[in-house]
């Protein structure tokens, strides 16, 4: 589904992605970890299309098309969703008129039929009972006066209202409670599925305690230095992310 | 003598105009001459009139200008601007009250509405009382003209405790075939504990010349009344605007005043509220929307002269295109107007290179114990936000249709009539296709 070789970003002429490679396929879930300032969400924000990091070397292959030509928004239409780590609050547009302008987007893309406004509401109240959003939180305007829990909540919303075929979670750990850990984590689970791929990012092992990644790989200095299974993930949690700089320098 | 004609300006021109037509035009002929001659003294602004700065208003009057239009549109193209189903509508056309055209038959007790000029013949006593009381010729040259010049408009009376339900909406419509210069003028007058919502919209039909309005309404709020006023400026390229709007609030009364801008290739505002009495209320919300060449420009003056009172200022603006928008919001808080609150915002996002905005608000507060405040922010959409809805599969053009909707709803969902408030939000979402 994925296969990113040899990719090389940079911003504001400072390299941050030092030749990633890495390939995914359908139905799996990769773990990305690593320590703060590896590089891990600049993978995010390059897989998603933000215009402030410039390519520099590499390709990403996605479904046989190259991601990295692709508009955010066409990206997006096929079927890549990130979770952002910081969900923007926008005053004035609705939850159900942003979904409603992106689903119509997203169908108008793939030559499909605009979605009738039962239909429509339909999904938003099954989606809604799938992710335990509460729905004066979906009448409001996107993530205003939210607290960082319903926003990550809302953007789980988001992905099971979009149904993508890769979804990237960047940090989505980050500032929930355990209760909220619990919710977020049991919404990607039902979500998961052998049509999809999902990626985590995550600098903790405790997300994947909830979702339970086949692969993991950790990110140092722009590179992945080390792949393996979730025990991984336990080891690094057990000897901290020195062992692996050690290793690395070494 | 052929220079002669071709160097004479603009202000010649209507001086001439003036003694021509000064033995036709109704009512009190004093009242006029001082006002045309407050004009002579003031002229038409140029650049360097403090007020007059940011629109070269000399500039849209070169060149030949009519005082009289004689075209009339059809009765479908007036159905077609009565927007609001249940309302009391006023025709004017021109610049002058078309009865027939007006929807004004089983009029509630307590309402009078008729003609400027029928207003002067019945010798009402509530509109001898009021009449030009309250803008003062010698304060700008606009208020100055009109006065002298104008030859119609609409008289509004809401009697004592009476509570009009339904809209008064005053359509001014202009629509002509050579360039013209007209002077409609209203007066509203809400007396004591009655309430009444009034919108006036300016509209162009078939116009293939320039129609330049110089329109003014006077407003007077007496105690204890409430009046929700509306203005949807929206005349096309070919309409150029001054309006003029003198506000007079009473005690414990309650004004809210509404400006959308939605087109007209020039328009100024002049909005002046003076609250002169105690525990007075005053909200005045404003949305522009310029593109292309437009020059819109609104001017705002909060009179508080008694203490105990509340103003709130909004006034946004969304700026394309080569436009330039203007913002000068000046707030009084004379001596006696002590524990006053006033507060006043104004924010715009621009959305191209070309455009220029000019945003000036001024406070002269002369009370000791008052809370005001100002704030003004010019920005761009915000890029976060535009590749958040791009990441959810929403294309550039949607993305900031959306967001620049967003920015404009706080204004549109000030507006009370839910009728009204549809069809602002229509007619932005044209604008912004």
């Amino acid at each position: 589904m994925l296969s990113i070789k040899n990719l090389h970003a940079s911003i504001d002429g400072n390299e941050i992605l030092k030749g990633i490679n890495l390939e995914i396929k359908v139905g799996e879930v990769h773990a990305i970890m690593g320590p703060n300032g590896s590089g891990k969400s600049t993978l995010a924000a390059v897989l998603a299309g933000r215009s402030e990091y410039d390519v520099t070397a590499g390709e990403v292959i996605y479904n046989g098309v190259n991601l990295l030509e692709l508009e955010a928004e066409d990206r997006a239409r096929e079927g890549v969703f990130l979770a952002f780590q910081y969900p923007i609050e926008i005053p004035g547009v609705s939850n159900i008129n942003f979904l409603k302008t992106a689903i119509g987007e997203i169908r108008a893309y793939k030559g499909l039929d605009p979605m009738s406004a039962k239909d429509f509401l339909k999904m938003m109240k099954e989606k809604q009972q799938l992710v335990e959003i509460d729905r004066t939180l979906i009448n409001r305007s996107i993530n205003e006066g939210f607290s960082g829990g319903e926003k990550k909540r809302n953007e789980i919303f988001q992905m099971a209202m979009l149904e993508p075929k890769l979804s990237i979670l960047d940090e989505t750990d980050s500032g929930l409670d355990i209760d909220a850990l619990r919710i977020v984590s049991s919404g990607v689970n039902k979500l998961k599925s052998k049509e999809n791929a999902t990626i985590i990012i995550t600098h903790y092992q405790r997300l994947l305690d909830y979702i339970v990644p086949d692969f993991v790989h950790v990110l140092y200095n722009g590179k992945i230095v080390k792949s393996g299974t979730k025990e991984l993930a336990l080891e690094l949690e057990e000897r901290g992310y020195d062992y692996i700089k050690e290793e690395v320098e070494a | 003598m052929e220079t002669a004609i071709k160097t004479s300006t603009i202000k010649d021109k209507l001086i001439f105009e003036y003694e021509n037509s000064k033995l036709f035009l109704f009512g009190d002929t004093q009242l006029r001459d001082k006002a045309m001659e407050s004009f002579y003294k003031q002229g038409i602004p140029t650049r360097k009139h403090e007020e007059y700065k940011y629109i070269r208003v000399d500039l849209m009057l070169k060149g030949a200008f009519d005082f009289s239009t004689s075209k009339n549109c059809s009765d479908a193209q007036i159905e077609s601007l009565k927007f609001l189903k249940e309302a009391y509508v006023v025709i004017i056309e021109n610049g002058v009250f078309v009865e027939g055209a007006s929807n004004l038959e089983k009029l509630p007790k307590g309402l009078t509405i008729c003609s400027l000029v029928d207003a002067v013949k019945s010798n009402s006593p509530v509109f001898e009382k009021h009449y030009a009381q309250y803008a003062d010729v010698k304060a700008d040259p606009f208020i100055a003209l009109n006065t002298a010049m104008t030859k119609d408009g609409v008289f509004i009376h809401v009697a004592k405790n009476a509570i009009i339900e339904k809209p008064i909406h005053i359509i001014h419509i202009s629509t002509v075939s050579e360039n013209t210069i007209i002077h409609p003028r209203n007066l509203i007058v809400v007396d004591e504990n009655s309430q009444a919502k009034i919108i006036e919209s300016f509209e162009t039909i078939d116009a293939t010349a320039k129609i330049f309005s110089n329109a003014l309404t006077e407003i007077v709020v007496d105690k204890h009344a409430i009046v929700d006023h509306y203005k949807i400026q929206d005349e096309k390229e070919l309409g150029y605007l001054v309006n003029t709007t003198q506000v007079i609030q009473q005690k414990q009364s309650v004004f809210s005043t509404h400006t959308f801008t939605l087109s007209g290739s020039l328009v100024r505002n002049n909005l002046t509220l003076v609250l002169d009495g105690e525990h007075i209320e005053s909200h005045l919300n404003g949305l522009y929307l310029t593109a292309g060449n437009q020059v819109v420009d609104n001017h705002t003056v909060v009179d508080h002269r008694k203490p105990n009172c509340n103003s709130n200022e909004l006034y946004k603006g969304i700026i394309e295109g080569k436009s330039t928008a203007t913002f000068n919001g000046k707030i009084f808080v004379r001596k006696d107007a002590q524990k006053t609150n006033a507060f006043q915002s104004n924010k715009n996002i621009l959305l191209s290179q070309a455009g220029t905005i000019n945003t000036k608000p001024q406070l002269e507060i002369y009370a000791d114990d008052v809370k005001c405040s100002h704030g003004s922010t010019t920005g761009k959409l915000d890029e976060a936000k535009i590749f958040y809805l791009r990441a959810r599969g929403i294309g550039v053009v949607n993305a900031k249709k959306l967001l620049t909707h967003a920015f404009a709803s706080e204004v549109v969902n000030t507006i009370k009539i839910e009728a009204l408030r549809d069809y602002v939000e229509e007619n932005i979402s044209k604008t912004f296709q």
